[in-house]
């Protein structure tokens, strides 16, 4: 069975009259049904020009594109155009209608009658979390940075497009709203599992959002195109290594989790009725610095120092120093290793439901784990080479 | 004193007159300012985007503001005759140029991202100016046409010497009669009541604007 991408650009060009070199050079390009594809790339690269070719805002001067496997390539653009959400940073509201109106655009162009609209209009506003009553009949000028681009987005999901192509949707925004946003988007993509392009030039948005990133070089070139995870864990060359900047390691901490599929090392753990030198012994073999103090519920509560039990007869409640870095289970290796930095023992607990221990985190953990990322990246790329 | 009071008296001698008069003056400025609105709008609309269109339309219209008036009326008389015809044609050309001018000054303030965003959403171009660029620069074209029915009820007051009718006809009348009775008073009810109109009009506007307006453009 041959399974076709939802959209498919082939050998696409665009082409200026006038400018020698093209302003997207043979792009070849597949976007999976449901998949979040970050085009991603430094100003000029030609990235929102990529993307305004799939609807053809700019029509390509060569190459064709697919939806499904459909030759969209001459197709009547409006018509085309109203089958995809469309999103930019400056958001675009039309500052004469109210906010049902600037929502309601697609579904009155595709004749929807009038309850269906207004139906649709609440469900929307609902969905990006705008209290319908409150804002419906409200003008785009009334409303905020952030809660313009949530009317854009609502907007851009009218008539309940299968794609979606966004253009830097949460540039213009501040930092603490953009955050806020980009969650809020994601959550609500994992329940409408729409196909979506999305342009951003910051490449940690690029990670937090994208299924898969397309690193764009000059002229809409992909320079690596993959999942953030084996994008950070191997940039395939400098220009990719220079634009993902210093701290790529720490970033592909955000994408490892610590569930209960992960087996973690030992650590030496003892209860307060214990003995302090058979748990001191158990330190020494397990070449740990501290011992765990767990309460009757399994919960760790405090750390003792190798000194600390050399020095005590019997353990209490308030030997030691208080266990405060924990994580539940199911927390990304990077919140493990911020808990690690503030730990007394350099140690992240990690902790079940109930609070009760489940294994802890140590440094040579996140090393195995970033390792081993590495050098699967490495064979998976060493595999299509090999293949192609 | 006594000037104003036999002013009063004049006017009170002949209201239905007068009235009548100041209709047929409104007329004319209603009817020039109604063709010319939709003419320079469609003008408008169509040189926006072309630069040389655009500066050759607006140069044309501007010079039409600089023929004096009394020539222009007169230029019409071999073409189409003497009376209102004339004073139409004349006024049309003087009402063209701030409606133009703000035509294309409103439509260059619509902000691209809108434009884009309705492209975007599939809107062609038909849909684009008729339901997002013209309603966005609506206002600032009503600010034009108020500007132009504004110079046209002064302007229209000449009419009278081509043969038209309208408020023109008291000034005219008054001023060939100099010196005699009731010549000052028919001058002054000329002047007095096109300026009236001229606010009567303006107010008119300022209401159409309002209604024509959408909430969400209003500061």
């Amino acid at each position: 069975m041959s399974h076709a991408p939802k959209i498919r650009l082939e050998h696409v060009e665009k082409k200026y009259p006038g400018s020698r070199t093209p302003a997207v050079e043979d792009l070849s390009l597949e976007v999976e049904e449901g998949e979040i594809l970050v085009l991603v790339g430094p100003s000029g690269c030609g990235k929102s020009t990529t993307l305004r070719l799939v609807n053809r805002m700019i029509e390509p001067t060569g190459g064709t594109i697919h939806l499904d496997d459909e030759d969209v390539t001459s197709v009547n653009a409006d018509r085309l155009r109203r089958r995809m959400g469309y999103v930019i940073q400056q958001v675009g509201l039309f500052p004469h209608q109210s906010i049902a109106q600037n929502i309601a655009t697609v579904p009155s162009m595709l004749g929807w009658d009038r309850a269906r609209v207004s139906e649709r209009v609440d469900e929307l506003l609902t969905m990006v979390g705008l209290d319908p009553e409150t804002y419906r009949d409200r003008y785009p000028r009334e409303l905020s940075g952030g809660q313009a681009q949530r009317v854009g987005v609502a907007r851009a999901l009218g008539a309940d497009p299968e794609i979606m192509l966004m253009d830097e949707p949460f540039g213009a925004i501040d930092p603490i709203t953009r955050e806020r946003l980009q969650n809020e988007f994601l959550r609500l993509q994992a329940e409408l599992r729409k196909t979506i392009v999305f342009v951003t030039h910051d490449i940690d948005e690029a990670i937090r959002m994208g299924d898969r990133i397309a690193i764009l070089g000059e002229r809409s070139h992909i320079r690596q195109i993959d999942t953030p995870e084996r994008i950070l864990a191997f940039p395939v060359d400098d220009f990719v290594r220079d634009f993902i900047g210093s701290g790529s390691t720490l970033k592909g901490l955000q994408f490892e989790v610590v569930d209960d599929a992960v087996e973690l090392d030992p650590y030496p753990t003892m209860g307060v009725d214990d003995d302090p030198a058979r748990a001191l012994r158990a330190a020494q073999d397990a070449n740990a610095a501290y011992v765990l103090l767990l309460d009757e519920t399994g919960r760790p509560t405090r750390w003792l120092s190798v000194e600390d039990l050399e020095s005590a007869e019997r353990v209490t409640a308030e030997s030691g120093t208080e266990v405060l870095a924990k994580v539940e289970l199911g927390a990304t290796l990077f919140e493990a290793l911020e808990q690690m930095l503030i730990s007394a023992a350099a140690v992240a607990c990690v902790v079940r439901d109930d609070g009760s221990l489940y294994g802890v985190v140590r440094l040579t953990h996140l090393n195995r784990v970033i390792r081993q990322a590495r050098v699967e990246a490495r064979e998976h790329y060493e595999r299509i080479g090999a293949a192609s | 004193m006594d000037g104003i009071t036999s002013w009063i008296t004049y006017v009170s001698g002949r209201p239905d007159e007068i009235l009548a008069t100041t209709w047929d003056h409104a007329r004319i400025v209603l009817v020039v300012v109604l063709g010319a609105t939709l003419f320079s709008v469609v003008l408008g609309v169509v040189v926006h985007r072309h630069p040389t269109a655009r500066a050759l339309a607006l140069a044309i219209s501007g010079i039409f503001l600089t023929i004096p008036s009394l020539a222009l009326f007169a230029i019409f008389i071999p073409l189409v005759g003497i009376g209102n015809t004339p004073a139409m044609l004349a006024l049309f050309l003087y009402a063209i140029l701030p409606i133009l001018r703000n035509t294309v000054t409103g439509l260059d303030s619509v902000p691209a991202a809108v434009v884009e965003s309705a492209r975007g959403m599939g809107m062609g171009p038909v849909r684009q100016l008729l339901r997002i660029r013209l309603p966005l620069a609506w206002p600032v074209v009503m600010a034009g046409v108020r500007v132009s029915s504004l110079i046209t009820v002064g302007i229209a007051a000449i009419a009278v010497l081509v043969g038209g009718d309208g408020l023109g006809e008291y000034i005219q009348g008054g001023l060939t009669r100099l010196g005699l009775p009731n010549s000052l008073e028919s001058v002054w009810t000329g002047t007095v009541f096109t300026v009236l109109l001229g606010l009567l009009l303006d107010l008119t506007f300022a209401g159409v604007q309002r209604a024509t307006t959408s909430k969400g453009l209003r500061a």
